[in-house]
């Protein structure tokens, strides 16, 4: 198996053209951002409101369960009918679906950050006359930005391996090896995409995890540690 | 509305064969990953391997693992227990992160406390440790049991038969109703799932109960415990009282 | 969801010591319920009460004869119709339908996961001898039995046939004047063509390397796009909208008529005669079992193929079983 694996790998025609590792992996990633934006787009401002608010959190936490317990399969086949779509907008449901995944992680990590901000920071900024805006943009998001970006790595390590099934619908992405090889019991290719698909996330992974650190501002583990 | 009736028996004897997959797997994955997060948790680098390891699962898509694991367990490829052994490793990799996380969060004053009292560290672990980081697990498993219970339909792409089997027989042939009576069955069954799994915690940490019922209820439904129970001060006065309004 | 495992209250009220009773038997509950729970319905137990977890019994136990099916409407309505008349015939049945492609069920039926498959004669030849040259229905199922492996045997093939068919619009065949798969080389630009995943894999009967190697359509001229949805709504939805220029998609269904696609012909006998037959696994062919589906395969026509396949696809979308109930009601045979 890894011989044939190794063997794959060192192919030359695996590696170029429109078929190839650079071009699908290219395509996975696309795919993957272009949800992962939406997703942010959405949560955050809404994580945002929770966490600043406290209002809502019920209502929310419920729904993302909800969310959760949502089978990708019968959504994204579901989305495929009834948008009536053809090969052309495939990318839609995909979209959509990649989305409703992205999002629970993304406001639990938002909301959460903002609600570990000290209530004596908060104070604090209040009575150095902080507006309402300013208090969220200049205290609590950068404070709670590493948990947002927390957030945002477990959201993007769901999506990245999830993004497979654009395959299912005619679509692109490392995902083709993964559907075109269950076609015809394919193994070594089947585990190739696989390996293809964890690398890819957790190479993404790790740049996150380096945002991670550089956005954490120096002296919150202090602020922290005084809780 | 008239496929739903005339197909009854089918849709659930596909929820039944889904069951059967998520059940185990959500058991499965909670008995591997509360000792072996226990464990990683008295070694510095166990932990950091938990929080690597679990990543990396998470990053393989379910598909090709469902595909490959007859290859490496020596399973055949119809076979459920193939779906079973790949959602007990995800689930467990989930788990055995937020498990870890609430063993770690249990005060260390208490556990001092507990061994000053003379208890022997196994001892403490199932009398203060797991009670203590119970409910954290318990949140952690609602998680898994939601996840499971949704990547169990993906089986129906490798001929493992669930509720996905609506998902692909509807698509095949155009046939909404019958892939939103597999979604809506999905989240059903879920639900009953985490209901299910916050009563069996209710039960066995009645403590963590927010807004307790009528204190009987509690009595008659553990028949065997009722008896110790007075002696037992709640730990938690919030609940206390929140139960003894009644 | 409330991650503080305990709330702060007096340290006395906290110390383990005064909880200790009630706990322990708590504890011992969660010890032992989920394993109570998982000898009743674990599928690792392989209990027979389970449906699902039959599949990793022995194999040949009981008797059972497991039916499963590809993963398209018309080989579950077949597997139907093979299950419903086994157990007419008394037989116990268990079904594993909607497997997957060939080349999946080929691998569940010899690892003893599934015991009857409906199959096509000339693609399940081209399957096991990629040499084969057999077109006609009388030559590929003569070939078919030399074919076969050890350990699986293909009973008696039906008149109903269902193949591959490469397909283009009304209006592109006109434009183009293409009504042959043969009037593809001469076609300009690049011809995209959708179908099933594993068409691009496959070097016999349908396969995209056949139009190369019979046709001469150039390799580098083809775009293929794969659509999972077994040759159904999507690829059919493909085709209308312009999105490929040419689609595979079954002969047998009902979209190609309302759609008035022109179905490409096949002067070369590329794609080969595709009779229905039930491939079995051999020590699961007895008397018994032969008898019920030949009845089957005696009265079963392609249109009968067509016309199952639009109750199951079209307005009324029948479940498969009921489909097959009826046909075999209507024919006499339970």
């Amino acid at each position: 198996m890894i011989a044939s694996l190794i063997a794959w790998f060192s192919d030359p025609d695996h590696w170029s053209g429109p078929g190839g590792v650079p071009a699908r992996a290219l395509e996975h990633l696309g795919y993957s951002a272009l949800a992962l934006v939406i997703a942010v787009l959405i949560a955050v401002p809404v994580g945002v409101w929770i966490g600043h608010t406290g209002r809502g959190r019920r209502v929310v936490v419920g729904l993302s369960s909800a969310l959760r317990a949502l089978p990708t399969l019968g959504l994204l086949t579901f989305l495929a009918i009834v948008l009536q779509i053809g090969l052309r907008q495939a990318v839609i449901p995909t979209t959509i679906v990649l989305v409703v995944l992205a999002v629970p992680p993304l406001l639990a990590g938002t909301y959460a950050g903002l609600q570990a901000v000290p209530r004596e920071v908060v104070h604090a900024a209040r009575a150095n006359g902080h507006s309402t805006g300013q208090l969220i943009g200049q205290v609590e998001l950068p404070l709670a930005l590493p948990m947002v970006v927390g957030g945002l790595r477990s959201a993007t390590l769901q999506v990245l391996a999830t993004t497979s099934v654009a395959a299912y619908l005619g679509l692109g992405g490392l995902g083709r090896y993964l559907f075109d090889a269950l076609a015809v019991q394919d193994y070594t290719t089947m585990l190739a995409g696989a390996l293809l698909i964890a690398v890819l996330a957790l190479a993404v992974d790790g740049l996150l995890l380096l945002l991670q650190r550089l956005l954490t501002p120096t002296g919150l583990r202090a602020a922290r540690a005084r809780v | 509305m008239t496929w739903i009736s005339t197909n009854l028996d089918f849709i659930l004897s596909l929820a039944w064969q889904h069951t059967l997959i998520a059940a185990p797997a959500v058991l499965l994955s909670l008995l591997i990953s509360v000792p072996v997060a226990r464990l990683a948790n008295a070694t510095g680098w166990g932990r950091k391997l938990i929080v690597g390891g679990s990543s990396l699962l998470y990053a393989i898509p379910s598909l090709a693992v469902f595909v490959i694991l007859p290859g490496l367990i020596g399973t055949r490829i119809l076979d459920p227990v193939n779906v079973v052994v790949a959602l007990t490793l995800y689930g467990a990799a989930l788990l055995v992160r937020s498990s870890s996380e609430a063993f770690d969060a249990v005060d260390d004053e208490l556990l001092t406390a507990a061994t000053a009292q003379g208890h022997s560290a196994w001892q403490r672990f199932w009398r203060v440790e797991l009670p203590l980081a119970g409910e954290s697990i318990l949140a952690g498993t609602r998680v898994v049991s939601a996840s499971t219970i949704s990547l169990v339909s993906v089986g129906a792409l490798i001929g493992v038969q669930s509720l996905g089997t609506l998902f692909t027989e509807g698509y095949s042939r155009s046939f909404l109703t019958e892939i939103a009576v597999g979604i809506v069955g999905t989240v059903i069954l879920a639900v009953v799932f985490d209901v299910v799994l916050q009563g069996i915690a209710a039960l066995l940490m009645p403590w963590t109960r927010r807004q307790a019922g009528p204190r009987r209820t509690r009595r008659s439904a553990a028949p065997g415990t009722a008896r110790a129970d007075d002696a037992v001060p709640t730990p938690d006065p919030a609940v206390a009282t929140a139960g003894g309004t009644r | 969801m409330a991650t503080h495992p305990f709330r702060p209250g007096p340290l006395s009220a906290r110390l383990p010591e005064a909880v200790t009773p009630r706990r322990r038997a708590v504890l011992g509950m969660l010890a032992a319920a989920p394993l109570l729970a998982a000898c009743g319905g674990d599928p690792l137990s392989s209990a027979s009460s389970t449906p699902a977890a039959d599949g990793a019994s022995p194999g040949g136990a009981g008797g059972v004869v497991r039916v499963g099916s590809a993963n398209f409407p018309e080989s579950e309505i077949l597997g139907e119709l093979y299950a419903q008349a086994l157990e007419a015939e008394g037989l116990q049945v268990e079904r594993k339908m909607q497997i997957g492609a060939r080349e999946v069920y080929i691998a569940a039926l010899q690892d003893g996961s599934v015991d009857v498959v409906p199959e096509y004669s000339g693609n399940l030849l081209g399957y096991f001898d990629k040499e084969a040259t057999a077109s006609s229905s009388e030559e590929v199922a003569a070939a078919l039995e030399g074919a076969l492996p050890e350990g699986l045997t293909a009973l008696t093939p039906a008149e109903a046939e269902n193949k591959d068919s490469y397909n283009v619009t009304a209006g592109f065949s006109k434009e183009h004047g293409i009504t042959s798969l043969a009037d593809l080389a001469g076609y300009a630009g690049t011809l995209r063509i959708g179908g099933l995943p594993e068409l691009a894999g496959r070097d016999y009967g349908a396969g995209l390397s056949g139009l190369t190697e019979i046709y001469g359509v150039p390799q580098e001229k083809m775009a293929f796009t794969p659509i999972s949805d077994g040759g159904g709504p999507l690829t059919v939805r493909a085709l209308t909208d312009g999105d490929v220029d040419v689609a595979n998609i079954f002969s047998t269904t009902p979209a190609i008529q309302e759609n008035g696609f022109v179905v490409l012909e096949d002067p070369k006998g590329m794609i080969t005669a595709q009779n229905v037959v039930p491939l079995v696994s051999s020590e699961k062919v007895t008397d018994r079992l032969r008898a019920a589906l030949d009845a089957v395969q005696k009265k079963l026509t392609t249109d009968d193929l067509l016309a199952m396949n639009a109750a199951t696809m079209g307005a009324e979308k029948k479940q498969a079983r009921q489909v097959a109930a009826d046909w075999l009601r209507q024919k006499g045979l339970v």
